[in-house]
């Protein structure tokens, strides 16, 4: 079964976005003071180093990066088993403790892997604030957690089209894609 | 490696029936749960709700304690039962007080047991998941498993290692599953005592056996040291300790004569002075408490894999999620 993809963002348009959003997250936080990123796995990571990069060339200041991994925090272990394997979380350099984190993920879409990141974070320590950024939004909340920084927000229908990101590390370039799981059905 | 492949099943009892994947597998999920146990909270909610009773039925201190710190910093719920003083001494059957414990709606249950086989025993009888603590000479899993994890850590493979287990491998399930994980992942295995405890049929697994400890530390890149417990002497398998150690104890004159630098691990308890010399098991070449620390961190990758280990619902939800 080969999936349709339609390409929602390309490289241009995905740096352009990147771009908006590393100079709201410097508004938001009223600088780069206590600021610190953590990207949660897998694409999350990577959108959060170009973010981190993009907020480098405008303020002059490389703010502390991590990550984090939510396996262990998921709803869902007994429906979907284990994860064969962990990521693991990584701490930015200074902790978290009255830090100002922003979650970096790639997609939102249930809310659950925010919620599972929050609560993982909590137990790191205590964060001063904590920010939600999302490279797309593509709507589909089950639980009540939204974004604060969007990079762009599409509607897709939520049986059959899924939204990817794809980042150079592990796909070989960057941009957005619609994919429909079943073309021969969505045809 | 696609998850069906890696995936446990319902139980571990032992590394004989696993694959050289699962095994990997394992391993790999413990590396991240090392880092848990240096966190300032140390839990993760991911077994939040499941109960697990560590029955044992022979006494351990280091064994049933690495499995509750792993239950608990998984946050499942706990409950210890030792034999002494338990139903298992008014005569009931294992069957029996398995039963019971299930009906009292259980998850899992860790067992360690005198009798050779009474894992999976029991592993067939119930529908719990069920993990070896030890079951009599047979196997130790988790042990064998936190042994290679720890000889990875400091060597950074285990195919083509040389990894001797010394001293009293006939009555030793911790030999047992040194012999059967480590190679699988592709080691050499050799085995070192003295011949009462190290009996030649054991090539037939396809290793090698040296009788003098001095050939031994020539051949290996790592030492297993096992314990020699002191019940052996008085049955006659060996004349005395102090002779046993002047034979076959690993001491620091002897691993001075080593052509290169050899690992030392231990599955404790130890006796200082008979299988092991202090220098030795303080020395810079000892990983002794590595492996004490990393048994956490792989018992909670088998919790985990065990707890959630139901490939065909994973692959129906991803099917249908994603």
């Amino acid at each position: 079964m080969s999936a349709e993809r339609i390409p929602l963002m390309d490289e241009t348009a995905v740096r352009r976005v990147v771009a908006r959003m590393a100079r709201e997250i410097v508004e938001r936080n009223g600088g780069t003071d206590r600021l610190a990123l953590m990207g949660i796995h897998r694409r999350g990571v990577q959108i959060a180093s170009l973010l981190r990069a993009e907020i480098e060339s405008a303020e002059g200041v490389a703010v502390p990066i991590g990550s984090i991994d939510i396996s262990l925090y998921r709803d869902d272990l007994e429906a979907i088993g284990p994860r064969p394997i962990i990521g693991g979380s990584e701490l930015p350099p200074n902790g978290v403790d009255g830090s100002n984190i922003v979650l970096v993920d790639d997609v939102q879409y249930t809310g659950r892997t925010a919620r599972a990141a929050i609560n993982e974070l909590m137990d790191w320590g205590r964060p001063g604030r904590i920010l939600l950024c999302v490279l797309v939004d593509r709507g589909g909340r089950e639980l009540p957690i939204q974004p604060d920084i969007v990079g762009r927000q599409v509607e897709v229908m939520e049986e059959q089209q899924s939204v990817e990101v794809l980042v150079p590390e592990l796909d070989g370039r960057l941009g957005v894609d619609i994919v429909y799981k079943h073309p021969e059905e969505a045809a | 490696m696609n998850q069906a492949a890696s995936a446990l099943g319902k139980d571990l009892v032992g590394l004989e029936p696993l694959s050289r994947e699962q095994i990997v597998a394992i391993l790999d999920t413990a590396e991240p749960f090392k880092e848990i146990s240096e966190r300032r909270i140390k839990k993760v909610p991911v077994l939040r709700g499941k109960t697990i009773v560590n029955l044992f039925f022979e006494a351990s201190t280091r064994t049933r304690v690495s499995f509750e710190f792993a239950e608990k910093r998984l946050s499942a719920d706990t409950v210890n039962i030792a034999a002494a003083g338990s139903s298992v001494v008014k005569g009931e059957t294992l069957v029996d007080t398995a039963r019971n414990l299930e009906a009292m709606r259980i998850d899992m249950v860790v067992m360690r047991h005198g009798s050779s086989g009474a894992a999976a025993f029991l592993a067939e009888r119930i529908p719990s998941n069920v993990v070896n603590a030890g079951d009599g000479a047979h196997e130790h899993p988790t042990q064998g498993l936190l042994d290679m994890l720890t000889i990875r850590d400091h060597l950074g493979r285990i195919e083509g290692l040389k990894v001797c287990v010394v001293g009293d491998v006939l009555h030793s399930r911790v030999a047992r599953s040194n012999i059967h994980g480590l190679l699988k992942l592709g080691a050499e295995v050799a085995l070192c005592g003295p011949p009462t405890l190290v009996p030649p049929v054991f090539r037939e697994l396809g290793v090698e056996v040296f009788t003098r400890v001095e050939d031994a530390i020539q051949w290996a890149d790592v030492l297993n040291v096992l314990r020699l417990q002191l019940e052996r002497m008085e049955a006659g398998y060996v004349p005395s300790l102090r002779e046993y150690n002047r034979i076959w104890g690993v001491s620091n004159a002897r691993l001075d004569a080593a052509p290169h630098d050899v690992l030392i691990l231990h599955p404790g308890p130890m006796n200082r002075g008979v299988e092991i010399d202090s220098d030795v098991a303080d020395g810079p070449h000892s990983v002794i408490l590595n492996q004490v620390t990393n048994g956490v961190a792989v018992r909670m990758a088998v919790l985990y894999l065990l707890a959630g280990g139901q490939p065909e619902k994973a692959e129906a939800a991803k099917q249908g999620a994603e």
